[in-house]
């Protein structure tokens, strides 16, 4: 009796969230199902399956150049993670290790930095990558990138490097490692899971920041926000290509995204949430 | 013998990031607190000059203006409500035991991996659309006329669209507070006659309580934000219908290059996310001691 009530229980809820999980995810699988449609077909209303074509795929990358996009985000993304990395580590390891009273004011400072609306500093920071030559131009846009998430970057690694127990660095003290061998075989293998999913993380953030890559950004340096961005004037509106275009955008992140979902929490959340 | 030499190597570990993030901080919003007693205008350099409090009293008594600062609150408010209220029920949902529970994890939080300008373009052209959009394909099914979302109801329709990018966020939030709720305290609850909403009033809301304090936190510094939802689908119109502050210092400094009143405005926005920020840090910062 119980057992059936529970397993009652069980398609009723299994039923319910696959429903509402599949409404929130409809706009994105639309996206996906008309980028395989013809132009014609597109238009001609609601319809989910698409007579396979790819030739929406072929002029995406014929007309504009995708593929340039694409490259600039992963530059962009990958470049301004590894750089936010370099020069987070060594704060956060020493915040971690040896904190000192003034460790959690400077945590919360870095923090702070976030609060900062972006429109609020637009123009000098217009004006400054104007004057030194750095508009549209790639290393410039790292830069930035590396700036509005080194903040996140400091206090995930600071979460993840304060779980490493000191114990083990006496320990291994104690068995006579040097300060190098500590570094290498006991730190390391320790830290690098929390790098890699701060790395993870930080991608995804960049790969989707939409305010400075889109404004600083005219060609050379434009990544896929930008190239989206430019779909929204009206000569541009095709479905299928549109639709095709999008789905290029998002599906390398879409599907990082879904390996990184605990990371995400903690990451988001300063790891106030586990 | 170590902690002075460990402390000096700290600082010096330390000193990139907080010089970085210092500059980055300070040199940029110092040139627009200048810039926002400034009149100066690239393209009509002779009245520039020092001009006192006139570019906030210009900001201030333009119309745009009090109508931004409302959208920007409505914006915020609307979404916060319905990413935490909806995200506790969704949590709520899929914790309960089910077939395909990672699968359906997974399609519920994709809308976040959207970046903002792909999902303001398939809302407003695939599903919002007058003509083409599904919303008017299922109103013509129903005989109805189908709905001008973004000349009609504009601000309406940017609510949807930033909602459905953030209660992703909020329901994976909140179902991490939820599934570290000792499962023990939940069964004596149960046996003790507590029914299911005594049970969630008593037991799961105080527990979730951080999460959703979390949550609203972050959602609103980056609601207070938004702006590539509403370049890509109103730009700001029908008017000033959609537009809110952070696009409103957008078309002053970049599309009028009226960089003064520009200014002010941003200094407008830094005031308004240091009143959020305040209770953030106080919040954030009492997890920290924990």
């Amino acid at each position: 009796m119980a057992r059936s009530v529970t397993t009652q229980h069980k398609t009723i809820a299994t039923a319910a969230a696959w429903i509402v999980a599949l409404l929130i995810f409809f706009p994105i699988l639309y996206t996906i199902i008309t980028s395989f449609k013809s132009e014609q077909e597109a238009i001609q209303g609601f319809s989910i399956i698409p007579s396979g074509t790819m030739e929406s795929y072929a002029e995406v990358q014929a007309q504009s150049g995708y593929f340039k996009f694409f490259f600039n985000s992963v530059l962009l993304s990958v470049g301004s993670t590894i750089l936010a990395l370099l020069v987070a580590i060594p704060a956060a390891w020493s915040m971690a290790f040896s904190p000192t009273k003034r460790t959690k004011d400077i945590l919360m400072w870095m923090l702070s930095t976030k609060m900062m609306p972006a429109v609020a500093v637009l123009f000098p920071i217009y004006l400054i990558f104007r004057d030194t030559g750095l508009l549209d131009s790639r290393i410039g846009l790292m830069v930035m990138l590396m700036l509005i998430n080194l903040p996140i970057v400091v206090w995930m690694l600071y979460t993840y490097f304060r779980e490493i127990p000191g114990e083990i660095l006496e320990a291994a003290r104690m068995d006579g490692a040097s300060l190098w061998n500590e570094i290498v075989y006991v730190l390391t293998p320790m830290a690098v899971p929390g790098i890699a999913s701060t790395m993870l993380l930080n991608i995804i953030l960049a790969w989707n920041e939409a305010f400075w890559t889109i404004r600083l950004t005219t060609t050379e340096a434009a990544p896929l926000t930008a190239f989206i961005s430019s779909f929204s004037s009206p000569q541009g509106l095709f479905w299928a290509k549109l639709s095709a275009a999008s789905t290029l955008a998002i599906a390398p992140i879409l599907i990082m995204g879904w390996f990184s979902q605990k990371q995400l929490v903690r990451g988001l959340t300063f790891g106030a949430v586990k | 013998m170590a902690t002075q030499q460990t402390r000096s190597l700290a600082r010096f570990m330390m000193a990139p990031s907080v010089v970085l993030l210092f500059v980055w901080m300070i040199v940029p919003l110092v040139i627009t607190i200048w810039f926002s007693f400034q009149q100066y205008n690239p393209l009509n350099p002779i009245r520039d000059g020092f001009v006192g409090f006139s570019n906030y009293a210009l900001f201030y008594s333009n119309p745009a203006f009090l109508q931004s600062i409302l959208n920007t609150l409505t914006l915020v408010v609307s979404v916060l409500l319905i990413t935490v209220i909806g995200g506790i029920l969704l949590a709520l949902l899929i914790d309960q035991p089910m077939w395909g529970q990672g699968i359906v994890r997974i399609l519920v939080i994709s809308p976040f991996f959207v970046m903002p300008p792909v999902a303001a373009l398939v809302w407003k052209n695939m599903i919002m659309h007058p003509q083409y959009g599904v919303f008017a394909d299922i109103a013509r099914f129903f005989g109805a006329q189908p709905i001008d979302w973004f000349g009609q109801h504009p601000m309406l329709a940017i609510i949807i669209i930033v909602a459905w990018q953030w209660l992703p966020f909020a329901t994976l939030i909140l179902l991490t507070a939820l599934q570290s709720l000792d499962g023990e305290q939940k069964e004596a609850a149960e046996m003790d006659g507590a029914g299911f909403i005594s049970r969630f009033i008593y037991l799961t809301l105080p527990h979730m309580s951080r999460a959703i304090t979390v949550v609203i936190l972050i959602q609103t510094i980056f609601l207070l934000s938004v702006y590539a939802e509403i370049l890509v689908t109103t730009n700001g119109g029908p008017g000033y219908a959609s537009t809110n502050l952070p696009f409103l210092v957008y078309q002053k400094a970049l599309l009028e290059f009226k960089i003064g009143q520009a200014s002010a405005g941003g200094v407008i926005a830094v005031i308004l996310a240091n009143i959020v920020a305040f209770f953030a840090m106080r919040a954030v910062g009492k997890n920290l001691d924990k």
